[in-house]
């Protein structure tokens, strides 16, 4: 298992029965593979669909349905679709449960920095800000580290933040955290890693509830 | 086949060439689409081919290379992109970074609103989206009530490029599936209204409960054929 799908995989049991949740571009979009069976719940994409399915194979695309990231997808009985004004008052008006994004930097206090790297990627906003600021819970799955091994859970961003003090949750293939009161809190750890591992590869400062940190 | 007359209110149905003869270079144009669905790319042909030049474009995206008002503003006809984002676009980007197109990025829902509301004949709205941000740097910050908000102003455009699913010659219009997403908005936003169709109903065709747009604030409906070319499934975004 690839740590994008370790990843996924523990953010999938973060969904329950009854919610209404966003997916952004990349690995959040791994996620519904790893939902269990039984659990019903409405995918929302900023394109205009409420009732996201699977995404759609060569036999049964249709050329106008597609998610925000362009693939082409079905969708499950009960579906709506509707305009881009309609899409975001979802949005901003507070009705998705839960939005899962990617991050380059998370702050100690829930800033999150993910849209921009001055003079090297600006690929522009999306729906990020106001998915960001908007979400009931925001839960950031990204691998613990850059590729040059630098952590990605800072004291403070250093890149223009998305949102300020808006991340409740924080998934990496080394560790689950939580945000509380502006402080962040180690969860869980990963099978395969280890206190020592995280303490090593996390910048951000973090307390541990208790004694025993669960495993996931 | 229905009679064409586009002088005639009761009867919006124009042809290709006449509907495309009226823009004009220097407009401001906004073209909905989010991705392919949605996006009017018999209408943007047109564009490519009326020798039309320095436009400012308004769009959630700027499709993809090769595709829609990508292939405008790699002709370099286009001065200027009023945008939400240009993820799926590297040859866009390029360009941006070279100074050959000036980008102005909204967040997206904010974009739709300011929309919305030029359409609405509202002056502008008011948002606390990216107040935290560097967005905010380029933007009327206020204080609201005690609370520090965004003024945005609203969008309105020369012209408007909409996809429907169905028109009736009267210009109301339906959409379907994730092919509405700008084209309700923008429809009521612009002076010219110019919305594409692969389907033309007689009056009453649309039940009055299902029309998306009311003719109203449609000018012209242009009739055009469901070319896979243009509107198939991109293959790269199938699994």
């Amino acid at each position: 298992m690839s740590y994008k799908q370790r990843i996924a995989e523990r953010a999938a049991r973060t969904v329950s029965t009854g919610m209404t949740i966003n997916l952004g571009i990349g690995l959040p979009t791994l996620i519904p593979c790893y939902l269990d069976q039984e659990v019903q719940l409405l995918i929302h994409s900023e394109n205009g669909v409420l009732g996201a399915g699977k995404a759609a194979t060569q036999e049964n695309a249709h050329p106008m349905q597609i998610d925000a990231g362009g693939g082409y997808i079905t969708v499950n009985k009960g579906a709506s679709f509707f305009d881009s004004a309609t899409s975001f008052a979802i949005v901003r008006g507070g009705r998705l449960d839960i939005a899962f994004l990617g991050a380059l930097e998370v702050s100690e206090k829930g800033d999150l920095a993910n849209w921009i790297i001055p003079g090297k990627f600006a690929p522009g906003i999306g729906g990020g800000m106001e998915l960001a600021q908007k979400a009931r819970k925001l839960i950031v799955v990204t691998s613990h580290c850059t590729k040059k091994g630098q952590s990605k859970l800072i004291p403070e961003c250093t890149l223009p933040v998305t949102a300020k003090k808006c991340v409740d949750m924080i998934i990496t293939e080394l560790a689950v955290f939580e945000i509380k009161n502006d402080e962040l809190f180690l969860l869980e750890i990963a099978r395969e890693s280890s206190l020592d591992e995280i303490t090593e590869k996390t910048a951000a400062r973090f307390r541990i509830r208790g004694k025993e940190i669960p495993e996931f | 086949m229905l009679p064409l007359n586009a002088d005639n209110k009761m009867n919006k149905l124009t042809s290709y060439t006449e509907a495309i003869s009226l823009i004009k270079s220097e407009q401001s144009i906004m073209v909905g689409g989010f991705g392919n669905p949605g996006t009017p790319m018999t209408l943007i042909e047109g564009l490519l081919k009326s020798g039309v030049r320095n436009l400012t474009i308004i769009k959630n995206e700027a499709n993809e290379p090769g595709i829609g008002i990508s292939r405008l503003v790699e002709k370099g006809i286009v001065r200027k992109l009023i945008i939400s984002h240009l993820g799926l676009n590297s040859r866009v980007i390029e360009m941006m970074n070279n100074k050959q197109v000036e980008i102005e990025f909204h967040p997206q829902g904010i974009l739709a609103e300011k929309i919305r509301s030029g359409g609405a004949g509202l002056l502008g709205i008011i948002t606390d989206i990216g107040v935290d941000t560097i967005i905010a740097d380029t933007r009327k910050v206020v204080d609201f009530y005690g609370q520090k908000a965004i003024l945005e102003k609203s969008i309105r455009a020369d012209v408007a490029l909409i996809h429907a699913a169905a028109a009736d010659t009267l210009g109301n219009l339906c959409y379907t599936k994730t092919a509405f997403n700008f084209n309700p908005l923008m429809a009521q936003a612009a002076d010219l209204v110019i919305a594409e169709t692969f389907e033309v109903l007689e009056p009453g065709g649309i039940d009055p409960d299902h029309v998306h747009t009311p003719c109203v604030f449609v000018d012209h409906v242009v009739h055009v054929e469901n070319n896979p070319r243009l509107y198939g499934v991109l293959a790269h975004h199938v699994l």
